[in-house]
């Protein structure tokens, strides 16, 4: 196991909780694009985890390594503290991972319920699609997220807008979390009432003592709703926060690289100690 | 939960008369249905007591019954973004099959001993059609399955997958039949005889694999799957579905559906028909189109697959009976079917964003 994790957390007192998701050293490449170089990242349970870095940073293929999409070059996936192999997004499943993808992961031919339902129908004579239950209950769901459909719900996902699109996805994750949530830029294309109900779903989760996992450019809102932010650029992970400790200006640093205090970095491990203390609690 | 704290919202209710209208109207099928019907009516004015008789709408049901059979499994296929060119393949493979099954089957007719190929329709049995119905239905799951397998596995363009496996499962049949075709009454039955009175089994038959296509297109699970994939094949992965594995059961599907045909073929016409069927694939496809099926997969309607089979047959049907050149239908068909498509096209650039 990494140092990061043992480090930071016996000093202190062993914290009760292991991490709910948490990678040791992850590496990917795409070819000789290393998307991923060495990244470390944890996200514990009943607490929001943004995770915020400049584009191409890695984000998004860290969210999909942990989601079984990649399958990581190297590196360690652990699952409240065990050691896991996301191989596929059924593992994830199987895990209560699931995840609101960047590009949303929508059959745009197909209508909401059967998109929040997709690979999990609700079954009548265990061969036929109840659709009149999976409609009430992606409505609910809806009225949840208070999403205003304006259309009939059966009316297929390509003809809704792409806040509505959005919320399509983040209805189906939250349906089906039950351990970790990821959303990647859950709120880019949403409109002002429809962001604060996500936000708020974002506390009722994380009030349900689920990780969830917050990937925003929006910086006010990251230093708003997150319980820890971990920084993320060029492939690893660079800078972690508690609540209250890092402002705006703090954060930009980080994120441009003027600024570090990762002790999993191995390029900082020399520094690691030091700055480790200003970090943890 | 209680009725009263749910969401208003439109579509979670049974349909009322007026938003089954309103679905009506804006589904791509009516217009299609429109066009039959008017070309119903066209044919029924123009040749009163001709076209318009229960004999030549039997007639023309016979006729479309095997296409019907073909076209719903390549709507599978087609709806989950894939196309099958080795339907003929298929079809005549299941002939063949069928055939050398009834060959193997030693019987004794009134103590002459001979092979269950040569029976006739009177002194035919189940076990004998159970077993060239077995060997159709082998020989698409083999063709089947190889499809899948190229497609989804070997990551072979479709296209080409099928159109391999087109030419291969052809040139198997000659093989096997050495290139010459063989007759046989066993079957007969199966397809002239009736169970319900007035409608041949043939009919039937088609009638029956229809309403298994739209329960299992429209009403299972495994149809909202292949429509998904069709619509998103990543999405449907990053949702844990097993996507190659059901690539190859569409595909099963669809070889199943043409090894059927064959068996159909077989009892129907009384004979294989090694160099035949060669633009079965074609005809299917065309009706799976012009029945507002897209080849982008991921929108299909069963409904519409039997109204495009039946548009081509009551033009040339029509033509014939008007005495009008019957390979004018040939012309209109693939005007129709042009003209079907780019309405359909229209109409989505218009719904999508
Ligand atoms: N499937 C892929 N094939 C090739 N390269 C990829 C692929 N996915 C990501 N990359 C590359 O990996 C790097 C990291 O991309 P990633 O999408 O993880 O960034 P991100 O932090 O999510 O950025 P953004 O904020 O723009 O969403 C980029 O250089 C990108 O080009
Ligand atoms: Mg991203």
């Amino acid at each position: 196991m990494s140092e990061s994790t043992i480090t930071t957390a016996s000093p202190a007192g062993a914290r009760a909780t292991l991490p709910a998701i948490e990678t040791v050293r992850l590496t990917k490449s795409f070819g000789t694009v290393q998307a991923l170089r060495g990244c470390s990242f944890q996200a514990n349970p009943g607490e929001v985890t943004a995770l915020v870095g400049d584009n191409g940073a890695g984000k998004s293929t860290l969210v999909k390594a942990m989601a079984g999409v990649y399958d990581p070059d190297g590196g360690q996936i652990l699952v409240d503290g065990r050691e896991v192999k996301i191989t596929s997004p059924q593992v994830a499943s199987a895990l209560g991972i699931e995840t609101v993808f960047q590009d949303l992961a929508l059959a745009p031919d197909l209508d909401a319920a059967s998109n929040v339902f997709l690979g999990r129908e609700l079954r009548m004579l265990r061969i036929l699609r109840d659709q009149r239950e999976m409609r009430r209950r992606t409505a609910s769901q809806f009225a949840k997220l208070g999403v205003g459909l304006v259309q009939d719900l059966r009316v297929p996902v390509a003809s809704f807008s792409g806040g509505q699109r959005q919320s399509v996805a983040i209805a189906r994750a939250a349906m089906w979390a039950r351990h970790v949530i990821m959303m990647d830029e859950p709120t880019a294309a949403l409109g002002v009432i429809q962001t604060a109900k996500v936000l708020e779903l974002i506390h009722t989760v994380r009030d349900q003592g689920l990780a969830v996992i917050f990937i925003s450019h929006n910086l006010p809102q990251v230093i708003e709703v997150a319980d820890r932010i971990e920084v993320m650029r060029l492939g690893v992970r660079v800078a972690r926060f508690r609540r209250g400790e890092a402002d705006l200006d703090l954060l930009i640093d980080a994120i441009s690289g003027a600024f570090a205090n990762d002790t999993s970095d191995p390029g900082a491990a020399g520094r690691a100690d030091q700055l480790d203390e200003g970090v943890q609690p | 939960m209680s009725r009263s704290d749910e969401p208003q919202m439109q579509g979670i209710e049974t349909d009322t008369w007026q938003q089954l209208l309103r679905r009506l109207r804006s589904a791509p099928v009516l217009a299609t249905f429109g066009f039959l019907l008017a070309l119903m009516v066209f044919f029924s004015i123009k040749a009163p007591g001709k076209f318009n008789t229960g004999d030549n709408l039997t007639r023309l049901a016979q006729n479309v019954a095997i296409l019907t059979v073909v076209s719903v499994g390549t709507t599978f296929v087609i709806a989950a973004r894939g196309i099958d060119l080795s339907i003929p393949s298929g079809i005549i493979l299941g002939e063949v099959f069928a055939a050398e099954a009834l060959r193997h089957i030693s019987v004794t007719t009134n103590g002459v001993p001979g092979k269950a190929i040569d029976v006739s329709a009177r002194d035919t049995n189940a076990g004998y059609i159970l077993a060239a119905l077995g060997a159709a239905l082998l020989a698409g799951l083999l063709i089947g399955l190889l499809n899948g397998v190229i497609v989804a596995y070997l990551r072979v363009p479709a296209m080409i997958a099928t159109l391999g496996t087109l030419g291969a499962g052809l040139g198997v049949a000659l093989i096997i039949r050495h290139g010459v075709n063989v007759a046989s009454y066993a079957l007969e039955p199966v397809a002239n005889a009736h169970v319900i009175p007035g409608v041949t089994n043939l009919i039937l038959i088609a009638v029956v694999v229809f309403v298994l296509g739209v329960v299992g297109l429209h009403l299972s699970v495994f149809g909202r799957h292949t429509l998904a994939i069709g619509s998103n094949e990543e999405a449907a992965r990053r949702v844990g579905l097993r996507v190659q594995r059901h690539l190859v059961k569409v595909y099963v599907l669809g070889g199943l559906a043409n090894g059927f045909a064959g068996f159909l073929s077989l009892a129907y016409f009384t004979t294989t028909s090694v160099g035949g069927h060669t633009t079965d694939n074609l005809q299917a496809i065309t009706a799976v189109a012009l029945g507002g099926t897209s080849l982008f997969g991921g929108v299909a309607t069963m409904f519409g697959t039997l109204i495009g089979v039946w548009i081509p047959a009551v033009l040339k049907n029509g033509f014939i009976i008007i005495k009008v050149n019957p390979y004018w239908q040939m012309v209109a068909v693939g005007a129709v079917l042009v003209l079907a498509v780019w309405i359909d096209q229209l109409r989505r650039r218009g719904q999508q964003r």
